[in-house]
């Protein structure tokens, strides 16, 4: 592992919440003394090894970490230039990446002494792995999923109903993943003396930003010591999806220091940019604003009132997105770009065909940009995607797109 | 600074023993023209302090009520420049009444700070209440508002113990808005003797008056409410009683008549909490 250097991009966030500009404690006063105690149980389990200890057993044993560095030989022979590996983050418990950070804040809760969890979900992956980490310790849970959400993702709503949540339908709004946090945000307000909020992105109020980066950055700490072991060097190029970001800012966060590592976000562009309201692309078509905690880029009109957006996966059918990611954005330290729903769907094709991998709809937003990026280098580049989740929650949508049903 | 007109309101009703009631309304609900027409005649149906909702799209705080009343709001076009414009239309014809805009602070930040708490004051804005600007966040809008001239009126809540009352009381003007109960506008009150005691401790470190809000529905609330606190805030029942009187989601001539007699009602709850 790197040490954090002078200069570092990878010290943030300041004592107040913030990375440059982005972040904060944007929340009503009743949240406020919970947020401090938050901060500071967390500090205090970070300096404590037993909490690293327990979590790095269920890391190895429950969600069955290292997930492994898979090299896509057909994907790259066929795209041809450079080699691209997959993480498989897929492979983990539960089928995405969720796993890492829902662990991380389950064992937190307990340590607060918080008898009830509440969660938002957009495509159910992160609901799905926060009623998992609730059935495991016996904590009751409730989740907020977007009334759209809950019909596009129906096999997730499925398993966190089997698992044992409650799952409370938001119809507000458009009844996405924007919604759900609100919903979130006010049951958390009303009953914020029992309740641990178990926010499943790098997003929301401080401590949350850095708390999910720092149980998600496993991803690239991994990716690390996987390629050294397997090539001897470092990759030249790493990509990930951004909705809130959480697997994106995991797999980047080890790189960022490392100038030899290209670092490539890719945002939901659904219909495209140049759709009105028809994306979810907010570093790329929004604006700088406060919503949810924090101050980021956000999708909204010129009166500051939030839009909805839209992409084809739950998963990134967000406005905003984590404030590292603004942050690194404006710095220029890693490149955002916008892939649409139906560069999306290529892409999910062509991992499933040429690597018998089903992958998320949110993974293969990331999948379509490294298809366009690994032709364009050498033969003897390393690309390095974050497949961040399994796509059998989407196999009814895509198939009925796809006119598969019959 | 000369008196604001949140001073001299408080004062003068402390002078007759009795607590200021606070209305509160959604900017541009249903719309415009009858937003206008409700705010103008608070005053005259008891109204000593208002309180104007700037209308936001991710209401994180308010229950149903007053979530429907800012999509009302939005839906016929309302913007915070709008709202502004209604503040200076009121004050055409009330120079008194303290006029609070209270929101999210998003649109503010979109507006942009220098430009609203300029534009506000020349519009006749008393004071406001950011929801999502605790004391942590100060430097956003709370401290130019401030410079301005402008009150910055800042929630306490259950969860606010006493180490943390001093900084939130730091920067708050005009009044200290004590929220009832830990939840959204609009929902139950649990613990009533809860809410006195909880005002007698907040006045024991502050003289700023202190009003109570959240649950507050009914005359007979008020009253209660009314007893230890400087201040009792109705919201919810408000802007419901505008929902109730429209027809097709569109304003009725019922409408403004409707939100008058209810805050009629909870005035003399009110003033009858100390009688």
């Amino acid at each position: 592992m790197s040490q954090v250097k002078i200069n570092s991009l990878r010290q943030g966030p300041d004592e107040n919440g913030r990375f440059g500009l982005y972040g904060g404690r944007f929340v009503a006063e009743t949240l406020m003394p919970l947020i401090l105690d938050l901060e500071k149980s967390y500090n205090a389990a970070q300096d404590d090894p037993e909490f690293h200890a327990e979590m790095d057993d269920l890391r190895t044993h429950f969600a069955g970490r290292p997930s492994p560095l898979y090299f896509a030989e057909r994907m790259s022979a066929e795209l041809g230039g450079a080699r691209l590996f997959f993480k498989r983050e897929d492979l983990n418990h539960t089928g995405s990446h969720k796993l890492n950070n829902c662990i991380g804040q389950i064992l937190l809760a307990r340590r607060m002494g918080k008898t009830r969890i509440i969660a938002e979900t957009g495509a159910g992956q992160h609901g799905v792995a926060t009623a998992t980490v609730c059935a495991r310790f016996g904590l009751p849970c409730t989740v907020f999923m977007g009334a759209t959400d809950v019909e596009r993702q129906m096999p997730n709503v499925l398993r966190m109903r089997m698992l044992g949540a409650e799952v409370r339908p938001v119809t507000a709004g458009a009844g996405t993943l924007k919604d759900a946090m609100n919903e979130a945000l006010r049951d958390w307000v009303t009953n914020v003396d029992t309740t641990y909020y178990l926010i499943g992105t790098a997003a929301g109020p401080h401590p949350y930003p850095r708390m999910v980066r720092d149980f998600q950055k496993v991803i690239g700490e991994e990716i690390r010591a996987q390629m050294m072991e397997a090539e001897g060097r470092l990759p030249d190029a790493v990509v990930a999806c951004i909705g809130g970001g959480s697997n994106a800012i995991g797999t980047f966060h080890d790189f960022l220091d490392e100038p030899g590592v290209a670092l490539y976000g890719t945002e939901a562009a659904g219909y495209g940019l140049d759709v009105d309201n028809g994306h979810a692309a907010s570093m790329a078509g929004g604006s700088p604003g406060v919503l949810h905690g924090n101050r980021t880029y956000l999708l909204q009109d010129a009166d500051g009132q939030i839009r909805e957006g839209h992409s084809i996966s739950a998963g990134l059918d967000y406005p905003g997105v984590g404030p590292e990611h603004a942050f690194l954005r404006d710095s220029g330290r890693v490149t955002y770009v916008p892939i649409t729903d139906q560069q999306a769907l290529d892409a999910f094709m062509a991992c499933t065909r040429f690597e018998g991998i089903i992958p998320a709809l949110e993974s293969a937003h990331g999948l379509a940009y490294a298809m366009e990026l690994v032709p364009t280098l050498s033969p003897e580049a390393i690309v390095v995607l974050c497949l961040s989740g399994r796509g059998d929650k989407d196999v009814e949508s895509v198939g009925r797109r796809l006119g598969m049903g019959n | 600074m000369t008196q604001s007109r949140i001073d001299s309101r408080f004062a003068s009703l402390r002078a007759q023993n009795r607590p200021a009631f606070v209305t509160f309304v959604m900017a541009g609900d249903p719309d415009e023209a009858t937003a206008d027409a409700i705010l103008a005649g608070l005053p005259a149906a008891g109204a000593d302090v208002i309180e104007l909702g700037m209308p936001f799209s991710d209401p994180m705080a308010d229950g149903v009520a007053i979530q429907q009343a800012g999509r009302r709001a939005l839906a016929a076009g309302m913007t915070l420049e709008k709202t502004l414009a209604m503040v200076e239309r009121f004050r055409r014809t009330d120079t008194e009444t303290p006029m609070i805009l209270m929101g999210y602070y998003n649109p503010i930040y979109i507006y942009g700070v220098d430009r609203f708490v300029a534009d506000a004051r020349s519009a006749g804005v008393d004071g406001m209440i950011v929801v999502d600007l605790p004391a942590e966040e100060d430097d956003e809008l709370c401290l130019p508002a401030i410079a301005a001239g402008l009150s910055f009126i800042r929630l306490t809540t259950p969860t606010t113990d006493a180490a943390r009352l001093a900084r939130v009381l730091e920067n708050t003007s005009g009044f200290v808005y004590y929220v009832s109960m830990t939840g959204i506008t609009g929902a139950e009150i649990k613990n009533r003797d809860a809410v006195g005691d909880a005002v007698r401790a907040i006045k024991a470190h502050t003289d700023l008056p202190v009003a109570v809000g959240f649950g507050i529905k009914t005359p007979e609330d008020a009253a209660l409410i009314g007893r230890d606190a400087d201040g009792v805030v109705v919201g919810s029942a408000l802007v419901a009683a505008v929902e109730a009187s429209l027809s097709d989601g569109k304003a009725t001539d019922a409408t403004p008549g409707a939100v008058h007699s209810l805050a009629a009602k909870l005035s003399q709850g009110a003033k009858s909490a100390r009688s």
